[in-house]
Parts: structure tokens; sequence; C-alpha cells
């Protein structure tokens, strides 16, 4: 059941456990989240052009108000743990916001399963990139305490969010997918369709060296926060399946909403978040995201969330 | 050979902070500034750059001493609280004197 890619997660992960000095130079990080991004985009945009990209509107719309939903549910969860204000609000936007990686390997999955999916998901990804961020810095600014903190600075951050480099490479790659069509990007379907399982087996290895620096985080999170970083994926891919359900999204495509309402962001929400909200210590949403929800996610989730959607879809006919 | 006398202020701190340093000490007067990656640690942990929220920089300014002034309070009061930041400031000395001065 688990997809082979996992393993080289777990290989990274145990390797930096076992204090080895294994480390990927951070260029080829880089390299490799570029090429990642990009590839989802283009595969993305050249699915999206074999239909009429006007049918999914309406769809948008949910997937966008998921995002925030799901910002939301993680709030509420954390200020009942009595987790700080701020440190809740940046929380929850990294809950509201997705992973990259965990959808293309959720996505990875599917295709190894045979199992197909609706063409708009990539768009959905990079929809829910965005809501989730805007309403954990919102939950912070409207509901927290009025103190000295200056107001947001909203020009350069939502540049910040908008032009930042994930967004930008996966719209980017949707757009020249959509406009080239599969034709068009047959000659460079050796580098970004055929490399593209490679790579990520190379990311994940990063993504686990990184995932287990983390792990030190824990301590100063505490029970409570490691409890929410493995229930607050499985409410929100319950809330994700509900959606999916009702869009109408096959057994496929209600699993990868569940995925992406489920995982958290740690690259896009990071970053925003530690302007908008520097109250709230950094380390807590990198280590609920990063370290416990990502992996979970990897080796529990996705498959829960298969078993979830088959599950809905059986019970509703 | 004959040096004039001039601030150098130093900041290390999170890269996180990197795009609004640069645009307010140009802001406060300083004609430039130079940022290099850093790695350390300090009163907030240590610092490795293995992750975005791990890296740190270190920028260099060269101004005169009412900007370096103005650099320190502004810093003091939107940074100090929240962020992991070090500063500190000395006199050096830089030849061509015109191209550090006030704007």
């Amino acid at each position: 059941m688990l997809d082979t890619v996992v393993l080289f997660f777990a290989l990274g992960f145990a390797a930096r456990m076992a204090k080895s000095e294994l480390k990927l130079p951070a260029p080829l990080y880089e390299a490799l989240s570029i090429y990642l991004l990009l590839a989802i985009g283009l595969k993305g945009g050249a699915e999206l052009a074999k239909q009429n990209v006007l049918t999914v509107l309406p769809q948008v719309g949910a997937v966008l108000l998921l995002g925030v939903f799901t910002a939301l549910l993680a709030f509420a969860l954390l200020r009942a743990g009595r987790i700080a204000h701020a440190d809740a609000a940046a929380i929850a936007g990294h809950y509201g916001s997705v992973s990259v990686v965990t959808f293309a390997v959720a996505s990875n999955t599917l295709v190894s399963q045979g199992i197909d999916f609706e063409a708009v998901m990539p768009l959905f990804l990079v929809l829910m990139e965005v809501p989730g961020i805007v309403a954990g810095i919102l939950l912070a600014r409207l509901l927290g305490p009025r103190d000295a903190t200056a107001p947001v600075a909203w020009g350069p951050l939502l540049h910040e969010v908008f032009l930042g480099k994930g967004l930008v490479l996966l719209v980017g790659g949707l757009l020249i997918g959509w406009v080239a069509g599969s034709d068009g990007l047959a000659p460079m379907k050796p580098f970004f369709g055929d490399l593209f399982k490679g790579t990520l087996c190379l990311f994940l290895l990063e993504m686990g060296l990184v995932a287990a620096g983390q792990i030190g985080g824990l301590k100063r999170g505490g029970l409570f926060l490691a409890g929410f970083a493995i229930v607050m994926p499985l409410l929100g891919a319950t809330m994700g399946t509900a959606f999916a359900l009702m869009m109408g999204l096959s057994v496929g495509g209600t699993m990868l909403l569940a995925t992406l309402a489920a995982s958290a962001s740690y690259i896009a929400a990071p970053a925003a978040m530690r302007i908008a909200i520097p109250e709230a210590s950094p380390g807590l949403s990198i280590t609920c995201a990063l370290a416990i929800t990502f992996p979970f996610n990897l080796l529990a989730g996705i498959p829960i969330y298969l078993w979830m959607a088959r599950l809905a879809h059986s019970m509703a006919g | 050979m004959n040096t004039h006398p001039i601030k150098l202020v130093v900041l290390v701190c999170e890269a996180a902070l990197e795009k609004p340093l640069c645009a307010d000490v140009k802001r406060l007067g300083a004609r430039g500034y130079t940022v290099v990656d850093a790695r350390g640690a300090g009163r907030r942990g240590e610092r490795d750059g293995s992750w975005d929220e791990d890296r740190s920089i270190r920028m260099e300014v060269l101004c005169d001493a009412p900007t370096a002034d103005a650099i320190l309070n502004h810093v003091q009061a939107a940074y100090f609280r929240n962020y992991a930041m070090t500063v500190y400031t000395a006199d050096i000395g830089v030849l061509r004197p015109e191209k550090f001065g006030p704007g």
C-alpha cells in the first residue's frame, strides 16, 4: 500500500536521527523544488486544456472556502487547548494552506494504483495555497489582543504570498501547460514527466533530513501540539471528503481534496507568517507541520484518505 | 593612506527580515548595504540554516553617525521584541567618503 517514494523520506529521517553527516546541498534542494512545482503545474495545465474551464467555476468557490474552514477549525482546536492567540493563529495559517509535496505523493499513489482523478486537482492545489494563510493573519489581527504590534502591511505581505516562488511556478506551469497542451509538452516529457518520480524521491530524502531535524522542537511544543498535529489532518481530511462529495468529485479527486485539506504548508506559510505575526513562535508551527503532520500524512494519512474516499463514495452510492 | 571616519552598522538576524531591512535602511538614509548568508547560535537557539525558518543573514551598512543612530533606533523598536537579532556598530575608516555620505 505504501508508495516506494515514501521509503526515501524514511531513509532521510533515519539518517538524520542517527546523526549521519548526510546533507543535500541547499542549491540542489532549491532546484528540486523548482522542478517539482513546474512539473506539477505543467501536467495539470495540459490536462486542464482538455476540458472547459468554466464548468469548474462553482468548485473554485468551494475550494477557497475549504481553505478558510480548515484554518478556522485548526484555530478553534488550538485555542481550546489554551495555545496562545498569536501561536494559534500562525499554526492555523499553516494548516489552512497546503503542502505541494504531500499532494505530489498522493497523486503519485493514485497513478500507481491506476485510480483516475479530475484534471482540475492541480488548480485546486494552487487555489488552496493562499486562503488559509490570509485567514490565519486575520485571526491574529482582528481577534488578537490589541498591543503595541504595528498593523499588518498588507501590500508587501500579499506580494510575498502571491509572488512567492511556489505560486509563481505552479501558476506559470499551469498556464504554459494549458497553452501548450499535451502535444506541445510532448518534447519535454522525458524531462518533466519521466524524471518526476526520481526527483520526488530525492526531494523526499531531503524532506526526511529536514523533518527529523525539527523533532527537537517537540519538547517545546508539548503533548497537546503533538496530538493536534495528528488529529488536525484527520479532521481536515474528513472536511475535505465532505466538500468533495458536495462538489461531485470522483474517488481519486475526493482523496486528493482530502489530502489537501489534511496537509499543512511549510514553505509558503512560514515565510508569510513570520512577517505577519512576528509575536508567534515560528518553531511551533514548523514542528507541527513538518516534523509530525507531513510524515503522518505520507506514512498513514494518504492510505487512510483513500480508504475514506472509497467509504464515502460507497455510502453515498 | 588617508581614510575618513564612518560608522559600520552590522545586523545579524533571521533571513525573513532581509526584505524589510533592506527597505528600512535605505529609507533611513543609507546609500547601500551588503547582505551575506550566515549560521550561528545565540539566545534564541541554534540557527543552522538547514531550513528557510532557520536561515540567518548578516547585513552590513556603512553610513554617517546620524543615519546609524536612526537605524539602531528603528530596529530596536521594530524587531528586537519578536525576532532573533544582534546589532553592533563600529567606527571604521573608508576611502571615498562621498560614496557613503547622506544622499
